[in-house]
């Protein structure tokens, strides 16, 4: 805006939050014993594992990365999660509930809120349990849904992974305290200030790979109470009446398929999805079908220890 | 830079979040279903009757919804074609100072919302107060619900005038001062017909135009090591991210506290090395030389070194509902170290609603204070006010892991601040002050000398003594020199050490005072702070400053010792008047200049000057 500063010395927006989120992963691997990485494989998991890769260059990523799979995820997330694992060599973890396989837990038959706690929320906590570990990164942005918007960087959970909003430690400068006692840990969102918008700008500016869900493409979807729904394989339960048809899709977020809501774009770059957002009409999590459950329904999932 | 980080404070009938609600549904940022899921809560909750309330986007969690206020701080993120913004919003309740600092801390830009009905309230004050308290250079004054005032110019330029009138000690420059209507948009992003008076730019222009770089600090290159890479034999880097100055290759850093020197070989980044990084930037440096350097190390500019002590002065903002006192210990967590700490002494709290100073055993939730602490390892550090990285800290309770307080540092403490062990008990003499003023015929006072090094201070000193000693008075005279050669034989001529030494001479006066004599004292004293540490401990109605005020260039052509050619050529660092400022007295009860007037014409006036304040004289005969 002025020219005091040095044009050398300046950065972008894109390049004070890359920094900001390098400087937090540091510190967590400086502060804590066991860190771990949610890797999600959607596109802000790709960011955040971009993030780490620099942090920590030129060495390897030192912690490992978890993936929590319900077994209901794309197989194309699938994919591009081994694609990357061997690209870039980091250690993955994938964890399954594996209570809730043998219970044969589904999305189609168990509702949405039962599935998520299940197969999400108490999968990930037997992972963290599993892996003893006292800090959990997460690409989780403020900007996401209203009770993120005050979610701290260093989130602080008891030994039953919970948050309680009324007892977050002050968050000052970037000075982080990230100190747990035994069994107590701390998830970690180094991406807290970002957006959507710069998501996406960052992905592009960095040529970071993302699974194709992301980009247009003719896809067999049903339309559930306005959502779209892709048909990923042959577990997808059909109501009555219905059949799939091939429809120029993408996705915004991806989870498990039967949760996903895609939406109707011809967006096949990164340039066109941009553009896209910039007029978009419609915030990210709509197309997530659990925070509808209920009234403060994210709220009360982060509580119970949802991601 | 792009990034602007802006905080809103304001209390809760203010219209803070409708503003915030109005930026970004102004410009177009709030998504469609988001605006449907608050027309839906607006019908339930909201407060603003048909209308949507644009408050309640900001107010996330469900209980602070269904109590109408805010109580934590709430991010919210837009950007326009010139600048990304992201905004802290933090309650107006009294009870939250806690998160209005937690918001501010690392905010360059602060709206501050007056109701134009209300005007400048308590906390007005209050949030002003905190805003210059955690540094932030930039204040927008918003003077918001204009349309319930009819628009009226003269009632803004009332309240203008009230809240200069008030922040001027704060030190935020020149804030900008808006009339606004968050609730129908007027001056937020489009300028208002209603306000055709006011011709500056509306809220969103102003923020993305304001200058935000001028405050970036290039000078003193800091840099808090986080970790040491060793992925192979061949490569040792220290990671961390630049807090101020510039770093190039080939620049000579040294690592503290050892204080080892080395030169900068790459700064190594994923995306290659770089030719020059300034603040802000996340990187890994690695030494021409394998010298020890580990997490916790402050890489530095040697020669622009930081400031190392273990007894800090700061202000603290107590965010715990455990309170502190005067020896609670906690650890201290700064840009590169933890340490254990002790409150050593809570030296007062400050009424943010007044700034008035009040005595206080200790401090509370929500309470601001002085605090010294003592840290059982040295730390360096910067002034807050030079630099927010280096100067910042939290205490982290040692059992619950809780942060309970954010500290700013001040300085080094030192001895000026320390309160005498309470078990101390003053002697008091037998002699009244009566009678030795009968006896020495003469009422106490200390006459400080000051000027620059070869200004004749000592010269005047001992011709005074000489007078006074003719006249049948009786003084004590303590020439700067000479008391380093004893009293303060420990004692060098850092800005610290100068004012130890001050602080020593100002007791020994205060203590001859107190038994009828004068004290006179030839010292430099170039610290205007500290000249009125020594006025204020002696007592100002017995306190005389003469200025010796002779030209530089005479004090050069004297310079028995050759000090001032050590001085130029660096020999000597930090020397008033060439190296370091030395603070002319504005104050000064006399000025003398011996280039223009001899030893008996200075010694002349300032005998007379003592006689005018009654100095000379015994107790005067009903």
């Amino acid at each position: 805006m002025s020219a005091t500063l040095p044009a050398e010395l300046r950065l972008t927006h894109l390049q004070q939050l890359e920094a900001e989120a390098i400087g937090i992963m540091r510190e967590v691997v400086a502060q804590c014993e066991r860190p771990v990485m949610l890797y999600s494989i959607g596109k802000d998991s790709s960011v955040l594992l971009h993030l780490a890769r620099k942090a920590f260059f030129p060495g390897r990523i030192p912690f490992p990365l978890l993936h929590v799979d319900t077994t209901w995820k794309f197989r194309e997330m699938i994919s591009f999660r081994q694609r990357m694992a061997d690209e870039i060599g980091f250690d993955l973890i994938v964890h399954t509930n594996a209570e809730g396989v043998a219970q044969g837990i589904n999305p189609f038959d168990h509702g949405s809120k039962n599935y998520t706690d299940i197969m999400k929320t108490q999968a990930l906590r037997q992972a963290l349990d599993a892996g003893r570990f006292d800090a959990a990164f997460g690409g989780a942005r403020r900007d996401e849904e209203k009770s993120r918007a005050k979610e701290r960087v260093f989130s602080f959970r008891d030994a039953h992974h919970r948050w309680d909003p009324k007892n977050q430690r002050p968050e000052l400068w970037n000075l982080y305290n990230g100190r747990v006692n035994q069994g107590e840990s701390i998830r970690v969102f180094p991406m807290s200030n970002w957006t959507e918008l710069d998501v996406w700008q960052y992905i592009h500016v960095e040529q970071i790979p993302i699974v194709p869900l992301y980009f247009a493409a003719e896809r067999p979807v049903v339309e559930r109470d306005g959502v779209l729904i892709m048909v990923d394989d042959d577990r997808f339960v059909f109501d009555e009446g219905e059949v799939a048809e091939q429809r120029l899709v993408r996705f915004r977020t991806l989870g498990c398929y039967p949760l996903s809501g895609a939406i109707e774009s011809t967006a096949t770059t990164l340039p066109e999805i941009i553009g896209e957002m910039l007029v978009a009409t419609r915030s990210e999590r709509e197309g997530r079908v659990i925070d509808f459950d209920q009234s403060g329904s994210m709220e009360q999932k982060k509580r119970e220890g949802y991601f | 830079m792009d990034l602007l980080r802006l905080l809103t404070c304001g209390s809760v009938d203010d219209g803070k979040s409708t503003l915030i609600g109005r930026l970004l549904h102004d410009s177009q940022l709030i998504y469609e279903d988001v605006l449907a899921s608050l027309e839906a809560d607006s019908a339930t909750q909201g407060s603003a009757g048909d209308q949507v309330d644009l408050a309640l986007l900001m107010d996330g969690l469900r209980a602070e919804r269904e109590q109408g206020i805010t109580i934590d701080v709430a991010y919210r993120y837009f950007s326009t074609a010139r600048r990304t913004f992201i905004i802290a919003d933090t309650p107006g309740h009294p009870q939250y100072t806690r998160n209005m600092a937690t918001g501010a801390s690392t905010c360059d830009l602060a709206v501050i919302l007056i109701d134009a009905r209300h005007g400048v309230l308590p906390q007005t004050k209050r949030h002003s107060y905190i805003a210059s308290l955690l540094g932030i250079g930039q204040v927008v004054v918003a003077v918001n619900k204009m349309d319930l005032v009819g628009w009226s110019q003269d009632r803004f330029t009332e309240i203008c005038e009230d809240y200069r009138s008030f922040a001027k000690p704060l030190g935020f420059g020149q804030p900008y001062f808006l009339p606004m209507s968050a609730l129908l948009g007027d001056n937020v992003v489009d300028a208002s017909g209603n306000l055709g008076w006011f011709d500056g730019p509306p809220l969103l222009e102003h923020l993305e135009t304001v200058d935000i770089d001028a405050r970036v600090e290039l000078e003193h290159f800091r840099m808090p090591v986080q970790l040491v890479f060793r992925p192979d034999a061949n490569f040792r880097g220290y990671a961390g991210t630049i807090a101020s100055g510039v770093l190039r290759p080939g620049d000579e850093v040294a690592a503290l506290p050892l204080g080892l020197i080395s030169t900068v070989e790459r700064i190594a980044t994923f995306d290659g090395d770089l030719d020059v990084a300034g603040p802000g930037r996340a990187v890994t440096v690695t030494l021409v030389d394998d010298i020890d350097v580990s997490r916790g190390d402050l890489l530095v500019t040697p020669g622009s070194e930081p400031q190392r002590a273990h007894d800090l002065d700061a202000m603290v903002v107590w965010m715990s509902e455990a309170s502190a006192e005067s020896g609670s210990s906690y650890l201290l967590q700064t840009a590169n170290t933890v340490s254990n700490c002790t409150i050593r002494n809570v030296r007062h709290r400050v009424d943010i609603n007044t700034g008035a100073h009040e005595q206080t055993p200790g401090l509370g939730l929500n309470d601001i204070g002085h605090c010294v602490i003592t840290s059982d390892r040295e730390l360096a550090f910067d002034a807050y006010s030079v630099n927010r990285a280096t100067g910042s800290f939290v205490l982290v309770d040692r059992l619950t892991n809780a942060t309970v307080a954010a500290g700013m540092i001040i300085g080094a403490a030192s001895a000026w601040n320390r309160t005498p062990d309470a078990a101390l008990v003053r002697q008091r003499s037998e002699i009244s002050d009566a009678e030795r003023a009968i006896r020495f015929g003469q009422q106490p006072c200390t006459i400080l000398l000051t000027g620059l090094t070869a200004a004749g201070k000592s010269t005047l000193a001992t011709a005074l003594e000489r007078e006074l000693f003719d006249r049948g008075k009786v003084s004590i005279r303590l020439d700067g020199e000479n008391v380093r050669m004893g009293i303060s034989r420990d004692l060098g001529f850092s800005t610290q050490e100068r004012s130890e030494n001050l602080r020593r001479v100002s007791e020994v006066a205060r203590l001859v005072n107190g038994q009828g004599l004068i004290a006179i004292a030839a010292m430099v004293a170039p610290d205007r702070d500290v000249r009125q540490r020594a006025r204020d401990l002696v007592g100002v109605d017995r306190y005389v400053v003469v200025f010796v005020d002779t030209p530089i260039e005479v004090c050069r052509e004297r310079d028995p010792h050759g000090l001032y050619a050590m001085a130029d050529s660096g020999e000597i660092p930090r020397f008033p008047g060439v190296s370091a400022d030395f603070d002319r007295p504005t104050d000064a009860d006399l000025r003398v200049d011996t280039s223009t007037q001899d030893v008996d014409e200075c010694i002349d006036a300032i005998v007379r000057m003592l006689t005018e304040r009654g100095f000379l004289r015994g107790p005067s005969t009903p």
